[in-house]
């Protein structure tokens, strides 16, 4: 068949028209959901989130408390040279943590602290988009896992990753493990690993390690349940999350506050 | 035929070696796990009938690794009882892995890297 040059602008009109019909019914029905505000926000039922009152750890004891929890729990190794070291969870100055922050003038307790970071299990994890393999990968309650079975430690994850949340294993990390816990696998030489919000406790119905560890300072919960601790705190407190300009809408809060200020 | 010596020995020397594992082995009896003497049609755990579980074990272990580290459920119902579907907290409370796994691997010449991170109780040993 041959299509002159009259038949082909019918033909492209007509499928214009066509376009145009369904484009206004995809605008009415997405007129619901655009209303819940933030068009990029997770609407699955579970979205597990933190929120650290800062305000609540005081003494430098309160920090290390909470990093043993987690590293020896998990088996994290333990190595003094900066180039291997491992870490998921660990601290950092005011400025160091929120380099966006241009108000100078927080409560100036607050800037002093120190912050505990650890992997934001961001909404929009950038980590999980560039895994070749998949063994990084989001799951339907929102934490970002890590499957050391699929990693081949080609670090794109971590060249991804804003906050420097995940470590490789340069060297064979069984030797510089402070405390063994043989119900959880190490990793090996050649992996990249992370904090997971502690999902193996989370399954056995325990709270993360971390928050269990922290007097109250560390609150885990449903972002998503409106009823929940965290959205409570959240509904109450100022609270900062590291480098929001970058859209992937990390999981993890941080109360503004300084010494009790912050509840 | 040009240097057809040292072609033929060449040949005596390459087939020699490319049999040797064959005559190494040859007449040698290789101990077996003691565990192999088992009821047959016992359960493990409702997986897998006995009978099947040496050919079938490592297709479990990769199904509950997918199960519990990509879909997030650890715990198996077996008999009324919860189980942890584990390897170092699973397997491993009921097999020695030296004794037991080890043991039949190094038989069947298997090689399994799991324990390069993986514990096995009171041990840090590879494989
Ligand atoms: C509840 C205890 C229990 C657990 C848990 C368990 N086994 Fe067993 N397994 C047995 C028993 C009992 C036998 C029978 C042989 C024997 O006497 O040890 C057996 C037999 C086997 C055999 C067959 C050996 C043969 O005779 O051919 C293999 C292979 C095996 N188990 C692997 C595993 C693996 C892999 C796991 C973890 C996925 C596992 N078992 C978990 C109790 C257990
Ligand atoms: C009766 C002998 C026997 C026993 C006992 C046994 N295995 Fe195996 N296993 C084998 C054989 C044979 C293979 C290789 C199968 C193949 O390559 O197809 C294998 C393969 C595996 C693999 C896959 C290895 C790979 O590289 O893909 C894993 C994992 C494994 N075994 C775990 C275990 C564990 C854990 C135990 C102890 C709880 C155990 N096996 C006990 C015979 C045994
Ligand atoms: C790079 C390190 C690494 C290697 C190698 C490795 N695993 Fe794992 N494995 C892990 C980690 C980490 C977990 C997560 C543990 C958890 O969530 O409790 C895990 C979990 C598992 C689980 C479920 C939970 C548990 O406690 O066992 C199974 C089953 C498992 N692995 C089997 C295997 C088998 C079989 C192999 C070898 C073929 C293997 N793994 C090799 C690191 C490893």
């Amino acid at each position: 068949m041959k299509i002159d040059r009259r038949k082909f602008l019918k033909l492209t009109g007509a499928t214009g028209i066509g376009l145009g019909l369904s484009a206004t019914d995809i605008f009415t029905k997405g007129t619901v959901e655009a209303s819940s505000g933030h068009s990029r926000v997770s609407t699955a039922a579970t979205r597990l989130a933190m929120v650290i009152n800062i305000g609540k750890l005081k003494t430098d004891d309160d920090y290390q408390r909470i990093i043993d929890a987690c590293h020896s729990i998990h088996n994290v190794p333990t190595i003094d040279n900066p180039k291997h070291e491992v870490k998921w969870i660990w601290t950092d100055t005011y400025k160091h943590s929120f380099p966006e922050q241009i108000n100078e003038y927080h409560p100036e307790a607050f800037m002093k602290k120190r912050f505990p970071l650890l992997c934001n299990h961001c909404d929009h994890p950038p980590c999980v988009r560039v895994c070749p393999t998949k063994a990084t990968f989001k799951r339907p309650d929102g934490i970002i896992q890590q499957d050391m079975h699929r990693c081949i430690g080609c670090r794109f994850c971590m060249a991804a990753c804003p906050y420097g949340s995940r470590s490789f294993n340069w060297i064979d990390p069984r030797p510089h493990i402070k405390e063994k816990n043989t119900e959880y696998p190490p990793r090996t030489m050649g992996v990249v690993e992370k904090c997971t919000f502690c999902n193996e406790r989370l399954e056995r119905g325990e709270e993360p390690a971390c928050v269990e560890s922290s007097n109250g300072a560390l609150v885990f919960g449903n972002l998503n349940d409106p009823e929940s601790e965290v959205r409570k705190i959240l509904n109450t407190h100022f609270t900062l999350r590291r480098k929001p300009s970058l859209g992937t809408m990390p999981s993890v809060f941080y109360v503004i506050g300084g010494e009790d200020y912050a509840g | 035929m040009y240097n057809g010596g040292k072609i033929i020995t060449g040949l005596i020397i390459f087939v020699a070696l490319a049999t040797f594992p064959f005559y190494a082995n040859f007449g040698k009896t290789v101990e077996l796990p003691s565990e192999l003497e088992a009821e047959p049609d016992e359960m493990h755990l409702g997986n897998i009938p006995l009978v099947n579980m040496r050919s079938e074990h490592m297709k479990l272990l990769d199904q509950w690794r997918d199960e519990v580290v990509r879909g997030g459920k650890r715990f198996i119902e077996y008999d009324g009882d919860e189980y942890e579907k584990s390897l170092q907290n699973g397997c491993l409370g009921c097999h020695e892995k030296q004794e037991f796994c080890t043991k039949c691997h190094t038989y069947a010449g298997v090689k399994p890297y799991c324990w390069s991170c993986h514990f096995a109780e009171g041990e840090e040993g590879l494989l």
